[in-house]
């Protein structure tokens, strides 16, 4: 897959799911661990295991009012 | 698996049938044992006639020991199958009753079924098994599930020829992660077994088919409904949304429930493999594949609805059942006396 066929898009009131070829490093460049192809990434704050969406956003009101 | 223990007239007959390998045996008396139990009961929660549809659907799923895979498409057998399936479908629709309006684009299905998802008053089972469940109770738990999640995804993957475009794509990356993304060992069912294994149960599907109560049967049926009647794709797709979208929080209470009563991994992962892969899966399921279907042909909207009402439908009844038991101090298995 080329780098063109990396998206990532914004799920209203949830996170951002990535599809494509990449990588997540944390702040040391260091790979984060990742089990699967397309991730979903907390774009609210509270997920529990961040930096990939917990469903939490559903519980807090994130951007309901958008 | 094993041939099951009947539960009245009608299964008694089938099982028998089935266990004799006879294709030619007349089914007539079947027919009419039915037509009698039809019309008696309220086939939602009829353990004899949940137990005959379950055991007609696991024909075209494992099948059963000793007992021919010729019966799969027998005709008088799918025949039979077809009054049953026609009485519980009537009995889904007027539960679900009228549908409300359906939007058009993508987005708002999704938002649409996020609401739907998120309103269910039902008791929750996970915040019970979070605090207090016991060992037993947790057990319990995973017998209930087991007659689903040891065969997790199958009953959706059987939608997938039936689709095109966006829809169809979004259905196969769901279930690729579903089955372990091609990693021998990792697929959700095989998670479940190695969950169920930790706490002493047998992980074999059907071991524990005869404690398994008609409500979470018409659970599992209602899955093989849908998927195995082209017009009832759309319905597919709804279900498997809504499944989803109930997932990632009830299973991070469960993985924490474990905890507290001192499991980790391995018994953990497969609560904790469905906190993140279904924030992931919610999402696809929401828009790519309910919302997908929608904008492509938009007379598929009925289809879905019908089949995310349905599952939260029954749903709401299963947690029912489960937090009942539970608050008498009973179990909400089937029990040992009652078999027989
Ligand atoms: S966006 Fe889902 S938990 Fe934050
Ligand atoms: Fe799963
Ligand atoms: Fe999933």
């Amino acid at each position: 897959m080329s780098e063109n066929d990396t998206s990532i898009t914004v799920c209203p009131r949830g996170p951002l799911l990535v599809r494509g070829d990449f990588e997540i490093l944390d702040d040391k460049g260091q790979p984060v661990p990742r089990t699967r192809e397309t991730v979903a990434l907390c774009r609210c704050g509270a997920s529990a295991i961040k930096p990939y969406c917990d469903g939490s956003h559903k519980l807090n009101g994130f951007e309901k009012n958008r | 698996m094993k041939i099951p223990q009947h539960r009245g007239p009608v299964s008694s007959l089938l099982l028998q049938i089935l266990g004799q390998n006879d294709l030619s045996t007349d089914l007539t008396e079947l027919n009419e044992v039915a037509t009698q139990a039809l019309s008696d009961s309220d086939i939602l929660c009829d353990e004899d006639l949940q137990l005959c549809l379950f055991a007609l659907y696991e024909l075209h799923y494992g099948g059963f020991e000793r007992v021919s895979d010729q019966w799969e498409w027998h005709p008088g057998l799918l025949a039979f199958r077809a009054r049953l399936e026609t009485a519980f479908e009537a009995r889904l629709r007027d539960a679900v009753g009228e549908l409300p309006a359906i939007a058009d684009t993508a987005d708002q299905v999704a938002a649409q079924l996020f609401e739907l998802a998120g309103s269910s008053t039902g008791p929750s089972v996970s915040e019970f098994v979070l605090r207090h469940a016991t060992v037993e109770q947790v057990k319990e738990f995973l017998i209930q599930k087991s007659i689903y999640q040891l065969k997790e995804a199958d009953p959706h993957t059987w939608a997938i020829p039936r689709l095109t475009g966006r829809g169809k794509s979004a259905l196969v990356e769901i279930q690729y992660d579903e089955y372990g993304s091609g990693s021998a060992g990792k697929m959700h069912s095989e998670l479940f077994a190695t969950t169920m294994a930790g706490l002493d149960l047998d992980s074999q599907f059907g071991a524990y088919i005869d404690e398994i109560p008609a409500i979470t049967l018409a659970s599992v049926n209602m899955m093989s409904l849908f998927a195995l009647h082209r017009r009832l794709r759309g319905a597919v797709a709804g279900h498997l949304a809504i499944y989803e979208m109930t997932s990632s929080i009830p299973s991070a209470r469960y993985a924490r429930g474990l905890r507290r009563l001192g499991f980790q991994s391995p018994v953990t992962d497969y609560f904790d493999e469905h906190v993140e892969a279904d924030a992931v899966h919610e999402q696809i399921a929401g828009r790519d594949l309910a919302g997908g279907l929608i904008e492509e042909d938009p007379e598929l909207g009925p289809s879905i609805f019908f089949g995310a009402h349905a599952v939260c439908f029954i749903d709401d009844l299963l947690g029912r059942w489960q937090m009942e038991a539970w608050e008498q101090g009973r179990s909400s298995l089937r029990s040992k006396e009652l078999i027989r």
